[in-house]
């Protein structure tokens, strides 16, 4: 694991998520160092997306505790038969999703904004900024994905990898401690996923916090201090890259990997 | 052969015009008031709360599926024995356009609201916002784009249905169009004039509408990616 002197960011513990009678998440635990980059690999159903959903609360956890910049989050009951009970206040979850910043598959860009407008947004209406200060912000995190010059587009005339940068650079105005990527070049036509994935890569050189869910298994051993392999809702086998996608021990982990053996490292 | 004369009409234009101006008052009474409490009845429709998405989902359908004159007649012969006041012809009038309005707006509201897909609601939510700036600064623009012509449609189908006015003396354009017929017998030409009148005013307005909708069009983008 990381450096163990460090606290954790956020620390998962016991995490389930139910849809009806359906068990999703069956019990993750998770420690997130401030500086870990973790890859998330898995195949299509095994509740990757879920997890991180849970992680911002854009999904509302059936059990467990998170406990982000060492505060529990949500208020934690016992209930009748002795189990802790979380009951979550939706401004709480406001509030920590301006901390925990997360990135689409889909982008989800504001088409009816520019790339500027889209990256002032927080700013502006989270934030409570003016808008001279808004929109330099803004600018600079369009600079940093090195969209400077599309300010004034929409996203409508951006192609695929651009409008993603723009997602990103949203996300990164808000400032946040943590940032979630949910597959954020699948749906790239090839030739796009480069810059996108560059653009990833210079977040990491940063420093910052981030979990990746991604099918990128070259990119998540150059990318990830460490890597997750979710299976069937718990975490199947985790590791370093290489004891995970070189030397991985667990038959599923390693008929996954075979599955996507396209990469060279 | 027919003798058009429209002499008696353009002499008595003052009558028309007045009716006009009346008809255009309900109109507008109806939207000014029909728009926001339609955009409040649709939130409330949709609000996971059952008691309040319950009783908004009533008044809706209620006033969606009463014939407009049914409305109008109990608004203005039966309510007063309710309430002790007398109604005019004109706050029957507004009160039962307005409330009919606002529940055909609230379907409008709620079609373009849901029409949204929701990764950007998931968008909004995931910078911080709280479900109502979501909804103000998000997902109501651009539902607002998508709801222009089913709008339009709406509020031309309203100055239409204000005719219903006449039947309770209420001196719009068609009241006023008959009470020149009688007294000009030229009941050919009035209503013809009538007619045009009718023709012009939602023609340019839904003209005006559509220029609008090309320009909003052009400064940005009309529909989702
Ligand atoms: N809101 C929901 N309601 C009901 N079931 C859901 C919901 N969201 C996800 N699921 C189910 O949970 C399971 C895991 O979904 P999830 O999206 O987390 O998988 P994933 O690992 O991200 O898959 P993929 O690689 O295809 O994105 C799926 O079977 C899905 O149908
Ligand atoms: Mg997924």
């Amino acid at each position: 694991m990381t450096s163990d002197t460090a606290l954790p960011l956020l620390r998962v513990t016991g995490l389930r998520k139910h849809f009806g009678r359906d068990e999703i998440i069956r019990g993750i635990d998770l420690d997130v160092a401030p500086g870990d980059r973790i890859a998330i690999l898995g195949a299509s159903g095994s509740g990757k997306s879920t997890l991180l959903r849970c992680l911002n609360f854009m999904e509302r956890p059936t059990a467990g505790r998170i406990v982000l910049g060492g505060k529990v989050i949500g208020t934690e009951r016992s209930g009748h038969d002795g189990k802790i009970e979380v009951s979550y206040s939706e401004s709480e979850l406001t509030r920590v999703r301006q901390r925990v910043g997360m990135v689409f598959q889909q982008f989800n860009l504001f088409p009816h904004m520019t790339a500027l407008g889209n990256v002032m947004e927080g700013l502006r209406t989270v934030k409570g900024m003016a808008r001279d200060a808004a929109a330099a912000k803004a600018q600079g995190q369009l600079a940093r994905v090195g969209l400077e010059d599309k300010a004034d587009v929409y996203p409508s005339r951006l192609s695929g990898g651009q409008k993603q940068r723009v997602a990103i650079a949203r996300a990164l105005a808000m400032e946040p401690e943590l940032l979630l990527f949910d597959e954020p070049t699948s749906a790239l036509d090839p030739e796009l996923v480069g810059e996108v994935l560059r653009t990833i890569r210079t977040l990491a050189e940063e420093g910052r916090t981030m979990l990746l869910v991604t099918h990128e298994v070259g990119f998540a051993y150059h990318f990830a201090n460490r890597v997750l392999f979710i299976a069937d809702g718990v975490i199947h086998e985790q590791g370093s890259p290489d004891e995970v996608l070189k030397h991985p021990q667990q038959a599923r982990t390693q008929a996954f990997l075979a599955r996507h053996n396209e990469f060279q490292f | 052969m027919y003798q058009w004369d429209f002499t008696p009409v353009l002499a008595n234009s003052g009558m028309l015009a007045a009716g006009l101006a009346n008809t255009l008052k309900v109109t507008g009474t109806a939207l000014a008031l029909g728009v926001p409490f339609g955009l409040g009845l649709a939130l409330l429709r949709l609000s996971s709360w059952r008691a309040l998405s319950l009783p908004a989902g009533f008044i809706v359908e209620f006033f969606r599926t009463t014939p407009p004159l049914v409305q109008l007649f109990w608004f203005f012969f039966a309510l007063p024995i309710l309430i002790q006041v007398e109604m005019t012809p004109f706050v029957a009038a507004a009160l039962t356009f307005s409330i009919q309005s606002a529940a055909f707006f609230a379907e409008v509201f709620r079609a373009g609201i849901v029409s949204i897909e929701r990764g950007q609601s998931e968008a909004a939510r995931a910078l911080g916002m709280t479900g109502s700036q979501a909804m103000r600064r998000v997902i109501l623009p651009q539902a607002v784009k998508r709801m222009i012509p089913a709008f339009t449609e709406r509020a031309i189908e309203l100055m239409k249905t204000t005719t219903l006015v006449a039947t309770v003396s209420y001196a719009d354009l068609l009241f006023q169009a008959n009470e020149l017929a009688q007294k000009t017998f030229r009941p050919l030409e009035v209503f013809t004039v009538t007619a045009l009148i009718y023709f012009t005013v939602i023609y340019a307005a839904s003209l005006v509408v559509h220029r609008i909708e090309r320009r909003m069009a052009i400064s940005g983008e009309t529909t989702v990616h």
